[in-house]
């Protein structure tokens, strides 16, 4: 008789566990990093013009998030809290300037875009809101899955912003065509790009809309005035 | 009038947050009431004003390549750049704390002002943002970074400023719901950032 299969697995402890997939399913929507806890928005709309940036940018953090994450979460009782702060941020330092190597190594061009936004992932106030809030008090797995859930979050809203943005602005997505250029004035047809989206305060307006079609969804979201 | 030059260039060319999108999350978190907003602003001028010049020095004499040649010939060759991220975000975090506490000891009526906002300033987008700004763009004297890093704090003052204040009259206008707050914010402070736009041709 085999003893293997009788045992269930304990719905508590198991990595894909009822509370374990809460934290990767909240994020995306009800406690959505930048559309509910309004974290990490420096970063996430500048780079945003492109959809292959905004990819990069979302591997970038969630890479960052998840590392980081754990690592605090396994220091977590010897960070001494004066100091906690400064830790935080050299874990973070540390990290991102792997990540910056790593992109600068394997996809240059898209590096020279993203430029000194990769170095404000530090900054990002999605590492510090998340470390602070969950990883100083929570053990490392369940700070994974929160990292996961969180990025989740920010990937979503950066990659539906900048599908808007390189669709209408250029035409494109992935650098591929969508419009096809017959359909240009140049060409004898009567499309223009519009330039606007192009330009960083539209990627603003987008974000606004974006809550606005959210919240409309999602009412429990209403702030009182 | 170089200096001057830079000064006007970032408070309104490349402003902090229409421009580059640099210290959002404490702009929309903290742009309620003008009374906070002005508080805000006057620290962030203050720690960038600080930073910056700080970290040029880092970078000029320790971290650029052939930077350190000051300590003789052997050391000409050492690159070490790579370091920068930590070393600039470790300079902002201890200046921070340190500034903090001392503003507790001698001024504490100003830190009863200021206070509760410097720990949330260590993590200000815009002052890492700065520095790294100051490292791209190469500038030649300490007194250009520094005149860049005061620029590029009012600029953010100007901004915070203004968006707190049409908050406080925003209150008063009937915003569709799932609008209010957050949303509403969002969008005007793209319609501003599109006036700001209006000052990009200009160049001096």
């Amino acid at each position: 008789m085999s003893t293997e299969t009788a045992a269930p697995a304990k719905p508590a402890d198991g990595l894909f566990s009822k509370k374990n997939r809460k934290l990767i399913t909240d994020p995306l929507n009800d406690n959505n990093p930048i559309t509910v806890q309004v974290l990490g928005i420096c970063s996430a709309l500048a780079i945003t013009v492109k959809l292959e940036n905004a990819l990069v940018m979302s591997a970038s953090v969630m890479a960052v998030l998840i590392a980081g994450n754990m690592i605090i979460s396994a220091l977590r009782n010897l960070i001494p809290g004066r100091i906690r702060i400064i830790a935080q941020l050299v874990i973070a330092a540390g990290l991102v300037t792997l990540v910056d190597i790593i992109l600068k190594a394997y996809v240059y061009d898209v590096s020279k875009q993203v430029g000194v936004y990769v170095g404000l992932i530090i900054t990002n106030c999605i590492l510090m809101g998340r470390f602070e809030a969950y990883a100083m008090g929570n053990k490392p797995i369940p700070s994974a899955m929160d990292a996961i859930g969180n990025s989740l979050g920010y990937a979503w809203i950066l990659v539906a912003v900048a599908f808007f943005r390189e669709l209408f602005g250029n035409g494109s997505l992935m650098g591929l065509r969508i419009i096809p250029e017959s359909f240009y004035a140049m060409n004898g047809g009567g499309y223009f790009n519009n330039n606007m989206m192009i330009l960083p305060p539209m990627a603003l307006v987008i974000v606004g809309i974006i809550i606005w079609i959210q919240r409309a969804r999602n009412t429990k979201l209403i702030e009182q005035a | 009038m170089n200096l001057v030059n830079i000064f006007v260039k970032a408070i309104f060319i490349e402003n902090m947050i229409f421009a580059y999108f640099l210290g959002m999350c404490s702009y929309l978190a903290v742009s309620k009431t003008v009374k906070t907003a002005v508080g805000l602003g006057a620290a962030v001028i203050f720690v960038l004003g600080v930073t910056v010049p700080v970290n040029y020095l880092l970078e000029n004499y320790v971290l650029k390549q052939g930077a350190l040649s000051w300590l003789g010939a052997g050391f000409a060759e050492i690159d070490l750049s790579f370091l920068s991220f930590i070393m600039f975000i470790a300079v902002v975090a201890a200046i921070v704390q340190l500034v903090e506490m001392v503003v507790e000891k001698f001024a504490p009526a100003l830190y009863g002002a200021l206070g509760i906002f410097l720990p949330l300033i260590a993590v200000n987008c815009s002052i890492l943002g700065g520095a790294l700004f100051m490292q791209e763009r190469q500038y030649s004297t300490i007194a250009e970074a520094s005149s860049f890093a005061l620029g590029s704090g009012v600029g953010w003052f100007l901004a915070i400023v203004a968006i707190a204040a049409i908050r406080e009259k925003i209150r008063y206008s009937d915003v569709p719901a799932p609008l209010r707050g957050l949303g509403i914010t969002f969008i005007i402070t793209g319609l501003m950032g599109i006036a700001f736009m209006a000052f990009m041709g200009i160049k001096i």
